[in-house]
């Protein structure tokens, strides 16, 4: 609704960003894919040569991809898990009558605040050493050997460690949502008869239900692409125990300097962060026609 | 000065023609009203005249220029919004200065210009504040003095007075004409209300699916309708409208009859009734009327009579104010029984 | 929450978040109280809570030892700058789809967000070979241009739906009032979406400043923000937690204090809008 003028003008001054995106995209994209198919390493760079699937057959038959796949899904399952259960209990926590209302949310939310390579460093060291850390210390206060986390379950850690970071962002989205119920909706169904636990089940949760969508899908659009606390705890091991998908590709190209099976593990995660990508259009699309 | 004509002016969104054709000359100085019901394409054909959109096809003309295809800042015209669309972030005197500050006008002739504004528009007071600080009333009023400190060629409003209470309205009514005689500028204002409609206008445009159906004084529209639409549109209560055999009788395809114009009587006349419902406002009453075959009739008499719900009830047309239509809805001409 | 409890109900749920409230917390706490222990205090066993004394030696050596507030400024120049740029694009980019919406404007949008949803591995290899070539690799304006890229979808979905929420009647009033473009954007526009851009730019810094797989594998010690400083604390060089600590915390205090300002803004723009 307006004249043709001012839709030239729009058109102008959206030009830039819509130019941007496009190369950002694009670019890249491409020469990704034109390098998966490429022998490229950049230890003998002379040597590139078209390999047809070789990278990918290379890439997907190598053992430490099933287990990478296996840890990746193993990561965002467990992280979604642990954020959804807690953040929804959080937030039905957050959301009663309390004193310091305010403190406590900026506690509980504070560690989405942390940089990932800080959270990832403070628990490797401080917490979950184990001669030092704190829950060794618990550990032998109660008697029990301390675990040694990142040696006998390095991948559970890295879930606890993420989690840790990413519950405050549920948390947070599911209060908000509960927020929007409406007071009268919740006193109509007490009226009705409705014990908490009914409520809970047949008001709350079905009110929840968008909510949950977008944190599940945001939260595995980044859950994917976990790097840092990777990095900085495991570094990928034992082994490939705690190896997900984005540090397969970062090993095989930045250390490995394999630019062609580095691509083809690129596109392949591209390729599974777009299933993801397709739901979480939807969701938010509806929002637009709103 | 500011004469307006349009020339063949059509609209259409997509594949929907909102305005198919019209032509209008609006008069320097004129105060000329749009009505129609909510969707007839009054608020676009304004929007149309602002530059706020551009037309189909047709040509707009301020004082006898070409300016279908002029931006909006480069009309010379003002607009009042319905929302009053008020700068929230500005005080009062910054938004009656906006228009004069983006046309790089002096600051002294602003400042002159703005006091002159507020002084008209009793806002002198309010100078400072910031418009959500204001009542609904104060607000128009600073739209207003938005509008008129760059004497425009023409106002144009839209529907200005349907956000404010029912008494506010009729303050607010009033202070606009006055403004119009006290400017003697142009002004085109779109309503719904057929009673601003009258009330206000030098000359009203009837509006309906985004056609012309009449262009007139109030009183040619009250006297004169042109077709079943404006009669039953014009007036209020509104014009009962009989069909049919009794119809027939008056050699029209339907006649109408105004609330105002039956005699009533107890005793005999052409209708007979059974009062429905008495609406007592004091000065007038309202009755309405189950009359066999013409269902509700709605009748106006004086406001000492009192009826009883179930009276029976004569009713006898004004011969003189008779309105014929033909099957196709076009006024006939009118008064012979 | 206008209903009565009774004040047992109220006190306990007081006890429950605030316990919750101060586990979680706890990392941040601990991470903040050691800091400013000495280092033998920091791996005492028994854990020691508070320091015995509290020394800001810590801070002092971090600095000392690896310039930290070079890669602090870093850090500044890389969240803030990216931000500023994304703004300037994002804001005529937003304007445009606010407020002259086409049949287009929605799947331009979905559009730009799915660029979002690209992973970073999936471009990282041809990004570091053209850097390496365009001798961007380790810059700070190599990385905050990435950056700018990475946030400027959220940034004009942000600021698209705060737009929305302005009255169109009110921007083309200020065209009537004969105002050109520029002029609406920057008199009327701009000043009353302030608190939408401001809680933009707010969380797109947040985002830039912990940002965590490019500043990492794209820079090395010139360019390196906090992000990339810290994890080089990961290699094993004996027990320096203290140390470790001080620069931890110097190095989420800024984001931590901005993060509570702007917890509100946050959901709805890391949801796109769709919780509000």
């Amino acid at each position: 609704m307006a004249t043709r003028q001012t839709r030239a003008l729009a058109r102008t001054m959206m030009a830039p960003a819509v130019v941007l995106l496009l190369l950002w995209m694009i670019v890249p994209l491409g020469m990704t894919i034109y390098f998966s198919f490429q022998n490229y390493n950049l230890l003998n760079p002379a040597m590139q040569s078209f390999a047809g699937w070789f990278n990918y057959e290379f890439f997907v038959t190598d053992p430490a991809f099933v287990q990478s796949m296996v840890n990746t899904l193993l990561l965002v399952g467990g992280v979604l898990a642990i954020t959804v259960i807690g953040g929804t209990l959080i937030a039905l926590l957050l959301d009663q009558p309390m004193f310091g209302q305010g403190i406590v949310r900026i506690l509980v939310i504070s560690p989405f605040f942390v940089m990932p390579p800080v959270a990832a460093l403070i628990w490797k060291n401080m917490l979950m050493h184990p001669g030092y850390g704190i829950f060794a210390h618990i550990a032998r206060f109660f008697g029990i050997s301390p675990i040694d986390w990142f040696a006998q379950v390095p991948l559970f850690a890295v879930i606890l460690i993420v989690a840790w970071q990413w519950l405050p962002f549920a948390t947070l989205i599911l209060l908000t949502a509960m927020q929007s119920l409406s007071e009268e909706q919740l006193e109509a169904s007490e009226m009705d008869g409705a014990n908490a636990f009914n409520r809970f089940f047949y008001i709350i949760l079905p009110h929840l239900a968008r909510a949950i969508t977008v944190v599940v899908l945001i939260q595995t659009i980044f859950l994917l692409a976990i790097f840092a606390e990777i990095l900085v705890t495991t570094n990928g091991g034992p082994g490939y125990n705690s190896t997900n998908l984005t540090f397969l590709v970062y090993r095989t190209a930045l250390l490995n300097y394999d630019i062609g099976g580095g691509s083809a593990g690129g596109v392949i995660a591209v390729i599974l962060a777009n299933i993801v990508a397709i739901f979480l259009m939807r969701a938010v699309g509806k929002n637009l026609d709103t | 000065m500011g004469s307006i004509t349009l020339d063949h002016v059509n609209k259409a969104f997509g594949d929907v023609q909102v305005i198919p054709d019209i032509s209008l000359d609006i008069k320097d100085g004129e105060f000329v009203v749009f009505v129609g019901p909510s969707g007839c394409g009054k608020s676009t054909l304004l929007r149309l005249i602002a530059g706020l959109e551009d037309t189909t096809g047709g040509t707009i003309k301020l004082d006898g220029a070409d300016m279908t295809n002029a931006p909006p800042a480069k009309r010379g015209l003002a607009m009042v919004f319905q929302s009053y669309a008020l700068y929230p972030h500005m005080s009062v005197r910054d938004n009656i200065a906006f228009p004069l500050k983006m046309a790089n006008t002096p600051k002294d002739v602003i400042a002159q210009k703005v006091d002159y504004a507020a002084r008209t528009l009793n806002l002198n007071d309010y100078l400072d504040r910031r418009p959500r600080a204001l009542s609904g009333g104060q607000r128009q009023r600073v739209a207003i003095g938005r509008a008129i400190v760059r004497e425009p060629k023409a106002f144009l409003f839209d529907e200005p007075l349907s956000n404010l209470d029912a008494a506010l309205r009729v303050n607010m009514r009033l202070e606009i004409t006055e403004l119009h005689q006290q400017l003697k500028t142009t002004m085109i204002y779109v309503t719904h209300d057929q009673v601003e409609a009258m009330t206000m206008a030098d000359r009203i445009v009837v509006l309906n699916a985004g056609k012309v159906e009449q262009f007139g004084t109030p009183l040619e529209l009250y006297r004169k309708p042109a077709n079943r639409f404006v009669a039953g549109f014009i007036g209020s209560p509104k014009m009962n409208f009989i069909d049919g055999q009794d119809a027939a009788r008056y050699d029209a395809h339907s006649i109408g009859v105004r609330p105002e114009h039956f005699q009533l009587s107890r005793e005999s006349g052409t209708f007979t009734g059974k009062v429905a419902v008495a609406e007592q406002l004091g000065a007038d009453t309202f009755l309405h009327v189950n009359v066999e075959r013409l269902g509700l009739i709605t009748v106006r008499t004086g406001g000492d009579e009192t009826f009883e719900n179930g009276e029976t009830v004569h009713l006898t047309p004004d011969p003189q104010r008779i309105y014929r239509f033909s099957a196709d809805g076009t006024a006939l001409s009118h008064g012979q029984a | 929450m206008a209903r009565s409890v009774r004040p047992q109900t109220k006190i306990a749920f007081t006890v429950l978040a605030w316990l919750v409230g101060l586990i979680l917390f706890f990392p941040i706490l601990w991470a903040i109280l050691t800091s400013f222990k000495t280092e033998s205090e920091a791996i005492a066993s028994p854990p020691v809570v508070l320091p015995s004394v509290w020394t800001l030696e810590n801070y002092f050596d971090v600095q000392a030892r690896s310039d930290y507030f070079k890669h602090f400024f870093n850090s500044v120049l890389i969240s803030v700058g990216s931000t500023l740029i994304g703004l300037f694009i994002g804001v005529p980019a937003a304007w445009s789809m606010a407020f002259s919406p086409t049949k287009r404007t929605k799947d331009i949008l979905m559009w730009m967000l799915s660029t979002k949803m690209m992973p970073a591995v999936g471009v990282v290899v041809p990004i570091y070979l053209l850097f390496r070539d365009w001798q961007l690799l380790d810059t700070v304006h190599g990385l905050t241009f990435v950056l700018t890229m990475i946030n400027l979808p959220i940034i004009i979905w942000m600021l698209y739906t705060y737009f929305r929420e302005i009255p169109v009647d009110i921007l083309e009033a200020a065209r009537m009032d004969g105002a050109e473009l520029w002029k609406e954007i920057v008199y009327v526009l701009v000043p009353m979406a302030i608190p939408g851009i401001a809680s933009t730019l707010l969380l797109n810094v947040i985002l830039a400043w912990n940002e965590a797989f490019w500043t990492i594998n794209l820079t090395a010690a010139q360019a390196a923000p906090l992000t990339a400083f810290i994890s080089s604390f990961s290699s094993p060089q004996g027990l320096f937690w203290a140390k470790l600590s001080a620069a931890s915390t110097l190095a989420i205090a800024p984001i931590l204090l901005l993060g509570w300002f702007s917890q509100k803004q946050l959901v709805r723009g890391l949801t796109f809008g769709a919780v509000k």
